[in-house]
């Protein structure tokens, strides 16, 4: 088959031989292969070929190697693996031979499908000679050669985990790289290219990193990079330091003072990409920073692994004067542009992390910057100090703010309302909301708002909400943190005078022409929420009014007809925020017994809106509603009952899916809150959510953090329909049993893995309780006796792994006292036996924490009873 | 390899509103989840038979009428109700019922303890002892907010505010609904104090179903906890204290029956350990006292003298026989049914006798006969008949008590006793 043609009409123009092409290549795929994959790599090698076809070959050799899906990747690395090993061979060939071509594009593309065959072959110990035939000739291979030599290792460090490749060989990869790097490599390409290269291979680098000298050429040459003459040299160089500071923080402390001038230099002088770049750095190490402040509390023991260096606070006098400069180099319209990222916002952001690292060390450095351009004519000396202000709110103390922001409040109220620019005025509101956000609430001492001028700052507030899209929606955040500082005030909220203004204009702003602009519609809805949210019982009658007002906008959305697409996606979109706003006023209500009462009037005329909506099918509605009917349930208790033979076909189809995983979690979520709104009233569905609960499990698609709370979910259905769960035992018991298993032990596992094993566990052990619970007093409890060995086995083994979470251990010693309580003298030798009972029960019993140690005389009580019978 | 993104957020909130929604709702979700369990936990084994009835609540009557023997008030509430239905209700919904109903439940609650008329094996292992303080024995329930004590026949003692879980409306909102107490207690006029004897339910908690031992272990550490031992303030209006527990050794046994307490004694409570908290009569509880640590030791009548005859209230039955309230009834003598028809008497009377000088005679440790002489009918509010070990202690007390030394003895034999058979302890 001659393949260069098809593969040229495959990008033609004309869609109809487009269409055609695509067909022929995807039955030569199904009928054959092995051949097709053959073919592609020989397109790909021919330097007789066109560039366009051997480019689109290569393409499809990448894709014919990995996916974006998890399944589907682990689908084609197990076809790749299965494929005869002389064709393999052959492509390797072919895909190594590329690497020559003087075509940049052929290159480039074999580059990286070499990574991407490197990816499945080397962690199966296959292509062991690859590393080294890809070294062997970089020292007289051709400048061509050598740039795609590099650019190929680059790839392979991000394709392959560092542990796959051996420390030798790791060890010349790094020369290579390094050497690539060098001031003396005479040609720009292969410069870059091996600069890219060592962002990638900076992982690999951890034993050289703690060699001195090795350490110390790598950061020499870095730092070199960073003055080439070539921008994307010094831009791809920068990106090395910034990946540097938060992988080896630790290590960087020699090399702190020469990094500052260079950033500093760059920053002033270079050019947006690389200035962008060292502003990074120093936000970076600001992460680091805080990161180990607010773990460690600032004390450090012996067992901190990673000191704090006080990077920023050494670095203070000079970094913040630098960081102040770049506030004044705004773009004109960046706050229409949702994309926009300039020195200014970097600048301000890294400004704002500073405050966090050092608190109030950074006020005194700051306020005459503030006071010095807060009043100039130049608009962009007024945003810079408003921005300044703003960005130092979150970290000093309040006592260090509060004397400043007093002060500023009136002039930030006055300015909001008379400031000539636009992008002042924004500011002016994102700044009021912080000082809200940070210093506005329960927990600060001398509150800013007072009876004085509380009806002065919502008057303003309003008003901007009347400005445009981008300062309304901000003034709506302002609103937002002004609401949610009340939270907690107790009976009498000091916004309940204010409530029915507060909402009346929050609703006037969504019915505004460009709403949809600055996610200015979101953020008004969103504000209701909040204002909602913390209400106190004054306004619940004003609350309970809304509710048919939102109903009517909900309703509104499902009578218009024949929508384009971009209307329904508004549609959908303008359903998800009220169906959220229905939830939180939902959720309100239903908390207290007399206001419940009184909603529940609207219970029916709700769903029935709910159940249209479903009916549009969105997922991002889909969603909303269905947190929304999970609150209505949890509202409406066994009435709920009623709504069940409408609403179950929904229930399923957010139990089945996969692809939304958000939609399938909430779906289980709910499930929970119908099982305890209906008890055993649920029963008629059970067989159903079961089916549909077990296959999510068995499913690779579904994204595995759904998985612990389904597990979760077996425990709530077998607490509502107690031994009912009876049929449900043959097939959620061996499932539990192998996730247990699975989850017993984390050695060598990750932080992330850990958190997600302790977050497998407490479903499995919530699951367990539940089952318990529910056979509790059942005369058929004796089928539970043959699971607790296991069971205890279970929490034995986690007991011993040291390394659960308080939630688990919370949740497991429950358990160990729901297996007494329900199995009572059938299990009491078997309790005795385990080592749950004494060292696990002792540890919890001795816990600080309320809950553990509350689970913990529970279990006691159980097992003393259990043995006493 | 083209530049990474370096963007961060600008001027936006950190977490999306929709997000914090998907939290809250989880939050919702395991807080429900939490209680729902806890519910389940709570629920353990404390279904108990409760009779209903299906006509209007009976108002409330006048706390203790008349109390006719002044140490011990007996149940003086008791109607024979038509159709009585039994249902099943746990501590739980108990401690929410209101009016008569919480009086009769509460009536059948308490575990009482019977007359000590002879003397238990391992009295020094398996046994704690107590000074039982002088006062009334009731019942203190928390819950939603309140306390409530209800004397032994179930009538309202005080409501009031405490520092008991859930004992009073602070803005403790940790405590779920769920969360309730049930305490028995004896509240002791003098110093306004309610003495804990025994914990029946615990923050939801019930200890029906467990040892004396674990149940008083529980009690020392939880009560305190609570601060419910401190003195009275606005959200606490009665101090509740502990009763120091011992081991009924002689050591043990010489504190309580002479050490001081902050309270007036009325005799000494003997509680078995391994015993569960068993509502009636029950041998696993015993009261002994003598003159020296109570001033109630013979039954006075509603004038506070003592009778120059002992008298007792015995149960007519069907067949004409005269029982005392234990199950199985033990039976002191028989009316003949000229008598009954003649007096117009029906079964279930509580008939009121004297001891005559015939007294009561024994064969093989049984009641064989008693001299008894009809004085008429027991108090309408007396709900039961005496029990056999009480009518036996104060026949004792009057002709042969079991003597403080009598007890000593027993102690110090069974000692002896122990120290003789005792096993070796292993201590692996």
């Amino acid at each position: 088959m001659e393949v260069t043609q098809v593969l040229l009409n495959a990008q033609a123009v004309d869609g109809t031989v487009r269409k055609h092409a695509e067909e022929t290549l995807k039955q030569f795929q199904e009928q054959n292969l092995a051949g097709f994959l053959l073919s592609l790599s020989g397109e790909l090698a021919s330097d007789e070929k066109p560039v366009d076809s051997r480019r689109l070959a290569g393409l499809i050799l990448k894709n014919a190697l990995d996916a974006k899906e998890q399944h589907r990747k682990f689908e084609l690395v197990q076809r790749w693996l299965s494929l005869d090993v002389a064709l393999k061979t052959q492509i390797k060939t072919c895909l190594l031979q590329t690497l020559s071509s003087p075509v940049p594009d052929a290159r480039s593309t074999a580059s990286q499908v070499v990574a991407k065959v490197a990816g499945i072959e080397l962690p199966q110990k296959q292509w062991p000679e690859l590393i080294g035939s890809l070294l062997s000739n970089i020292h007289q291979a051709p400048v061509h050669v050598k740039q795609a030599t590099l650019e190929t290792l680059g790839y392979l460090c991000e394709e392959v985990s560092p542990d796959v490749i051996d420390q030798d060989q790791v060890n010349k990869i790094l020369t290579a790289v390094v050497q690539g790097m060098n001031a003396s490599e005479g040609n720009n390409d292969v410069r870059l290219a091996a600069t890219r290269a060592l962002y990638n291979a900076l992982g690999f680098a951890q034993a050289n990193f703690t060699n001195d000298m090795e350490r110390d050429y790598i950061m020499r040459v870095v730092c070199e990079a960073t003055l080439s003459p070539e921008l994307k040299i010094r831009q791809a160089a920068f990106e090395c330091l910034v990946s540097i500071s938060s992988t080896y923080y630790e290590k960087l402390a020699p090399y702190i003072q020469d990094i500052f001038n260079i950033t500093a230099k760059a920053v002033k002088e270079d050019e947006e990409p690389v200035a962008l770049q060292a502003v990074e750095f120093w936000s970076s190490i600001c992460d680091e920073e805080i990161d180990i402040l607010e773990e460690y509390g600032g004390e450090f023991t012996a067992d901190s692994d990673v000191p704090c260096f006080y990077f920023i606070k050494q670095a203070l006098p000079a970094l913040v004067p630098m960081l102040l400069e770049t506030l004044l180099k705004q773009e004109e319209d960046q706050d229409q542009d949702e994309g926009a990222w300039n020195l200014a916002m970097a600048g301000g952001t890294c400004l704002g992390l500073v405050a966090r690292t050092v608190g109030d060390e950074i006020v005194p450095l700051v306020m005459p910057f503030i006071e010095e351009n807060i009043t100039k004519p130049d608009w962009r000396q007024r945003e810079a100090a408003t921005y300044a202000f703003g960005s130092i709110l979150e970290g000093p103390s309040p006592d260090k703010l509060i004397p400043t922001v007093n002060v500023a409040l009136n002039f930030m109220l006055t300015a909001l309302t008379n400031d000539p620019n636009s992008h002042v005025k924004d500011t002016t509101a994102w700044t009021l909301g912080r000082i809200f956000e940070f210093l506005h609430g329960s927990t600060v001492e001398t509150p800013i708002i007072t009876q004085g001028n509380c009806q002065q700052i919502i008057t303003i507030l309003l008003q901007s909400m009347k400005d445009t899209p981008n300062v309304a929606e901000k003034a709506c955040g302002a609103l937002y943190f002004l609401a949610q500082g009340y939270e907690d005030v107790g009976i009498s909220s000091p916004l309940t005078p204010y409530f029915q203004e507060i909402v009346q204009s929050l609703l006037t702003v969504t019915h505004r022409e460009d709403a949809g602009e600055s996610r200015l519609r979101t953020a008004a809805y969103e504000t209701v929420n909040e204002v909602v949210r913390c209400s106190t019982d004054e306004t619940s009658p004003m609350v309970l009014q809304l509710v048919p007002v939102i109903m009517m906008e909900l309703h509104q959305t499902l009578e218009a007809q024949k929508l384009s697409s971009d209307e329904r996606e508004k549609q959908n979109e303008l359903q998800g925020l009220l169906c959220g706003c229905l939830q939180v006023i939902i959720q309100k209500l239903g908390a207290s017994e007399s206001t419940k009462y009184v909603f529940m009037q609207y219970a029916d005329q709700i769903m029935s809106l709910f159940l249209r909506v479903f009916a549009c099918r969105s997922a991002t509605v889909h969603e909303e509603a269905m947190l929304a009917i999970g609150a209505l349930a949890y509202a409406a208790g066994s009435d709920f009952a009623k709504y069940m033979p409408e609403f179950y076909k929904y229930l399923e189809m957010g139990l089945q899916n996969f692809e939304e995983y958000q939609v399938c979690a909430v779906t289980v979520g709910v499930v929970g809150d119908i099982c305890r709104a209906l008890d055993d009233k649920v029963l008629p569905y059970c067989d159903g959510i079961m089916t549909q609960l077990l296959k999510d499990l068995s499913s690779n698609q579904l994204h595995r953090s759904v998985k612990p709370p389904i597990f979760s979910c077996f425990g709530d259905v077998s607490l509502a329909i107690g031994e009912n769960f009876e049929k449900y035992l043959m097939y959620a018991m061996p499932m539990l049993q192998s996730a247990a298993e699975l989850s017993a032990h984390t050695s060598g596992a990750d932080d992330e893995m850990i958190e997600y094993t302790n977050l497998l566990r407490n479903g499995i052990l919530e699951a367990y309780s539940g089952i318990f619970q529910g056979f509790k007093n059942s005369p058929k409890t004796q089928l539970l006796i043959p699971y607790a060995p296991h069971i205890l086995q279970f929490l034995d083994s986690i007991y011993m792994e040291k390394d659960m979470d308080d939630v688990v251990m919370k949740t497991a010693i429950g358990v160990l006292g729901d297996l007494a309580d329900t199995l009572g003298s059938n299990a009491s030798g078997l309790i005795q036996q385990s080592l749950s009972s004494k060292d696990f029960l002792n540890e919890c019993l001795s816990s600080d924490d309320h809950l553990i140690k509350e689970s913990a005389e529970w279990a006691k009580l159980a097992i003393s009873r259990a043995i006493s019978v | 390899m083209a530049p990474h993104d370096l963007r961060r957020p600008f001027k936006r909130p950190a977490i999306s509103d929709q997000q914090k929604r998907r939290d809250l709702s989880l939050l919702r979700q395991a807080q429900s989840r939490r209680d729902a369990q806890h519910q389940a936990r709570c629920l353990a084994s404390t279904v108990l038979s409760f009779p209903t009835q299906n006509s209007e609540p009976v108002p409330e009557p006048q706390a203790v009428e008349e109390i006719e023997l002044v140490p011990e008030p007996e149940p003086i509430y008791e109607e024979s109700e038509p159709e009585q239905q039994a249902i099943d209700i746990d501590v739980r919904q108990a401690s929410k019922l209101r009016g008569a109903e919480a009086r009769r439940w509460f009536a059948k609650q308490l575990m009482l303890p019977e007359w000590m008329i002879d003397l238990p094996d391992r009295l020094d292992q398996d046994w704690y002892i107590f000074a039982r303080p002088a006062g009334k024995r009731c019942f203190v329930v928390s819950s939603n907010g309140v306390t409530v004590s209800r004397l032994r026949n179930g009538s309202l003692l005080h409501r009031f505010p405490s520092a008991l879980p859930n004992g009073a409306k602070t803005k403790d909102i940790s405590r779920s609904a769920q969360s309730y107490c049930i305490l028995d207690c004896i509240f002791h006029e003098l110093d306004q104090t309610y003495y804990v004897i025994d914990m029946v339910c615990w923050a939801g908690i019930s200890f029906y179903e467990c040892t004396a031992e674990f149940r008083f272990f529980w009690l020392n550490n939880k009560l305190v906890e609570t601060r419910a031992c401190e003195a009275p303030s606005v959200f606490h209006k009665f101090r509740f204290s502990l009763v120091p527990v011992y081991n009924c050794d002689k050591e043990g046994f010489h504190i309580a029956y002479t050490g001081a307490v902050p309270y007036e004694k009325d005799g000494l409570l003997f509680y078995n350990k391994h015993a569960h908290y068993q509502t009636g009569n029950t041998p696993l509880a015993l009261v002994w006292k003598d003159e020296n640590c109570s001033k109630y030791v013979i039954d006075t009548d509603s004038k506070g003298h003592v009778p120059h005859q002992q008298q007792v209230v015995l149960e007519l039955q069907d067949d004409g026989k005269l029982t005392a309230s234990d199950d199985p009834p033990v039976v002191f003598g028989c009316l003949n049914g000229d008598f009954i028809q003649k007096t117009g008497l029906h079964s279930g009377y509580l008939l009121r006798f004297t001891v005559n000088e015939g007294g009561l005679r024994f064969v093989d440790g049984k009641l064989e006969k008693a001299d008894l002489q009809y004085l008429g009918k027991a108090n309408r509010a007396r709900a039961f008949a005496d029990s056999f070990s009480k009518i036996m202690f104060q026949y004792m007390a009057r002709y042969s008590p079991l003597t403080v030394e009598h007890l000593l003895a027993s102690i110090s034999s069974s000692n002896e006793q122990e120290n003789g058979t005792r096993d070796l302890e292993m201590s692996g």
